[in-house]
């Protein structure tokens, strides 16, 4: 750690920046007033915690440009075991979440074409063109990204990663860890629990040398334990929308799951899901619904289309649609119950083989059947994402069997998760139009 | 007879007005293609129509791509229910309708009772709709009326094995610089473009009986080929083309 690094470190993210963004953060949440172009007519206030999401984020890519020769650096997958390199004083950078934004910011294009530029084909994911052209140009709309001293991929959520991480290690060169998760027709079964834990405990040493300390594991306990219970209350949250109507809906959720992917394993994201759950609670209390006039309840399935969450969710809304529950917001509770604080590395291995996007598509059936049943929902919309093919391979089945078994319209809509390109918004509004005329809405 | 309700659907190709009698009997219709200002054609063709027929404070339901643009319709209906409704209304019975149209194409499955039981649409590409024909038609200079007749001029057929409307165009080039024979090339654009609808129609799974609407199944080629696909006769209305029309019409009937 160079001491110029340490002092503008400390200067301008310790001292002044997230001191700035906390007191204007707390500013505002005290004196918390609706944004001006809302429509008050068809949907609820947004949340207030939504200005405590904003300064975590804000914080959190703040830190990033200036950690680099302070705390090791790592870049993990979405679904990457984080537990271990946060018990290791890591600041950790999800590549993933910096694409979701930089589509939520409509950056997507211009980033994603640095790498296309180079050759990387547009049929590879949105995310990781998007992520291999901030890497090849510097291009972010927070600012500037740190650069990895390790990297770690989780091949849980699908197998682009594998290569996409093998360009980050050859670019910057730096280790590289790749957890190897077995894809899974049911559960797990103990030895593939332990390939996994394997796995785990071997990429220990290479961690351990990179952040220049051993693993302290008290410390991995604890941060097992702020991961879990992040992870349950965030479940808890979307539970709350078995309530008629929801308080909130997947588009607020969208939103907020950015600090239980980015921020699992902080205390401050427990503390900020605690006042979250507090928050929704009230408008239960007070019969407020996400959506003002809700008329049908809905299911997404897949990712966000990140650059059209305003308008698919005012457009919906103003059709009395409130869209209560998604498969993917869900993966991020779902497996709470699975992590036992006392057992880490074990119940890290278990926990990490079972998310969704490592399972069979018949699972996937399950749990929209199951959600479709538990929160009364009337029909689904299945987004075909162009970029995530594990999570759209399967779906023409599923939505064929939503319509026949679960006797529920199910919609396959066709975008992508980023790229304004695989969108094209009269056909969107076309087909979704038809849906909700079918749905009598 | 009087015209007790009209319906416009202005298509991406055509726009089709349909005004329908008291007892849903198509009263008057109009075709035109569809102009780039489809506001001012519209207008203009009710006007004409106003004039000829004498009526006034009917409902008028838009349908179609161009249906926002048509200012005084009491309200506009996606292309999936005018059709359906269409459909039903023409037959009198369920099944699956297949449309193909200029630019998009649907399946519709639709219940005993006439209500809608699941749909699907093309996806964001034009295979699968006219389009897909228009271009080769266009690049070869055949008039796409008569596509269909060459098409059944043929006793062999070239494979065409692209879905995409634009690579299929140089795919027909191609197979006939390599000395196909023209009538052979089209019938295998024929068969590309119905194989695609057909995978529509069984990904979404087929309800009998098929029923056939849309501009391009006047093309007597395409029919005959989805019939041999499908394994089945297909029900085709008088006037194909109208169905979106003649189905908004009768979505103003409701709200009269």
């Amino acid at each position: 750690m160079s001491v110029a690094q340490s002092l503008n470190y400390h200067i301008k993210f310790k001292l002044f920046g997230s001191q700035i963004v906390k007191w204007q953060a707390n500013r505002a949440y005290r004196n918390f007033k609706e944004p001006k172009n809302r429509k008050s007519d068809i949907l609820a206030s947004p949340l207030k915690i939504g200005v405590k999401t904003k300064e975590l984020i804000t914080k959190h890519y703040l830190e990033g440009r200036y950690v680099n020769g302070v705390r090791p650096v790592a870049w993990v997958t979405s679904g990457a075991p984080v537990e271990i390199l946060k018990a290791l004083g890591f600041y950790i950078l999800y590549p993933e979440n910096h694409a979701a934004l930089c589509g939520a910011r409509r950056a997507t294009l211009d980033i994603s074409s640095e790498a296309e530029n180079r050759g990387y084909s547009v049929d590879i994911c949105s995310y990781a063109r998007t992520d291999i052209g901030t890497m090849l140009s510097g291009k972010t709309p927070v600012g500037k990204l740190p650069k990895p001293d390790i990297l770690l991929a989780c091949t849980n959520i699908c197998q682009t990663v594998l290569f996409w991480y093998r360009v980050l290690a050859k670019h910057y060169n730096v280790p590289l860890i790749v957890i190897d998760t077995p894809f899974l027709y049911d559960n797990a079964e103990p030895h593939q629990v332990e390939y996994v834990k394997n796995q785990l405990e071997n990429s220990i040493e290479t961690a351990e040398r990179v952040a220049k300390k051993s693993l302290d594991f008290a410390k991995l306990k604890n941060v097992v334990k702020l991961s879990k219970e992040a992870a349950a209350l965030w479940l808890e949250i979307m539970e709350r929308g078995k309530n008629i109507p929801a308080p909130i809906s997947v588009f607020d959720q969208f939103i907020h799951m950015a600090l239980v992917v980015e921020k699992r394993g902080d205390a401050e994201t427990v503390d900020f899901y605690a006042k979250m759950l507090a928050e929704i609670d009230e408008r239960i209390e007070k019969g407020i619904g996400a959506v003002v006039n809700e008329k049908k309840r809905l299911l997404w399935d897949n990712l966000p289309i990140w650059h059209k969450l305003r308008f698919l969710s005012e457009f919906l809304a103003e059709h009395g649609v409130s869209v209560v529950a998604s498969t993917y917001t869900n993966a991020w509770g779902e497996l709470a119950p699975m992590i036992d604080v006392n057992n880490p590395i074990e119940s890290l291995a278990k926990t990490y083989i079972h998310p969704i996007l490592n399972r069979s598509a018949e699972y996937k059936l399950q749990v929209m059947e199951k959600m479709i049943d538990e929160y009364k929902l009337d029909g689904a919309i299945l987004h075909s994402d162009r970029s995530c093919k594990p999570y759209s391979m399967g779906q023409v089945d599923e939505r064929n069997r939503l319509v026949t078994q679960a006797s529920k319209p199910a919609l396959l809509l066709e975008a992508d998760h980023s790229d304004p390109r695989s969108y094209a918004d009269e056909q969107v509004k076309n087909r979704l139009n038809a849906f909700l005329e079918m749905l009598g809405v | 007879m009087g015209v007790k309700s009209i319906g416009v659907d202005a298509g991406s190709t055509v726009v089709k007005i349909v005004g329908i009698d008291d007892f849903g009997k198509i009263a008057l219709y109009r075709m035109e293609q569809a102009d780039p200002q489809i506001e001012i054609q519209v207008d203009r063709m009710m006007d004409e129509i106003k004039q000829e027929y004498n009526f006034k404070d009917i409902p008028i339901v838009a349908t179609g791509y161009g249906s926002e643009l048509i200012k005084n319709a009491a309200k506009r209906v996606t292309e999936i229910t005018c059709h359906a409704r269409g459909a039903f209304e023409y037959f009198k019975k369920g099944g699956t309708l297949l449309d193909i149209g200029g630019q998009d194409s649907k399946v519709i499955v639709i219940a005993q009772n006439g209500h809608i039981v699941d749909f699907i649409m093309n996806d964001k590409c034009a295979a699968g709709t006219g389009r897909f024909l228009e271009t080769s038609a266009w690049r070869l200079k055949i008039p796409m009326e008569k596509m269909g007749e060459i098409a059944l001029s043929s006793d062999k057929e070239t494979p065409i094995s692209s879905t995409c409307a634009v690579f299929a165009e140089s795919e027909v080039i191609s197979r006939l610089a390599h000395g196909e024979k023209l009538e052979d090339v089209i019938r295998g654009l024929h068969r590309s473009l119905v194989k695609r609808i057909a995978a529509m129609v069984y990904a979404i799974g087929f309800t009998p009986p098929l029923m056939l609407s849309g501009g391009v199944v006047l093309n007597r080629a395409i029919r005959i080929m989805i019939e041999e696909e499908m394994g089945t006769k297909a029900l085709l209305p008088e006037h194909p083309q109208l169905m979106g029309a003649y189905g908004a019409a009768f979505e103003g009937l409701d709200s009269a």
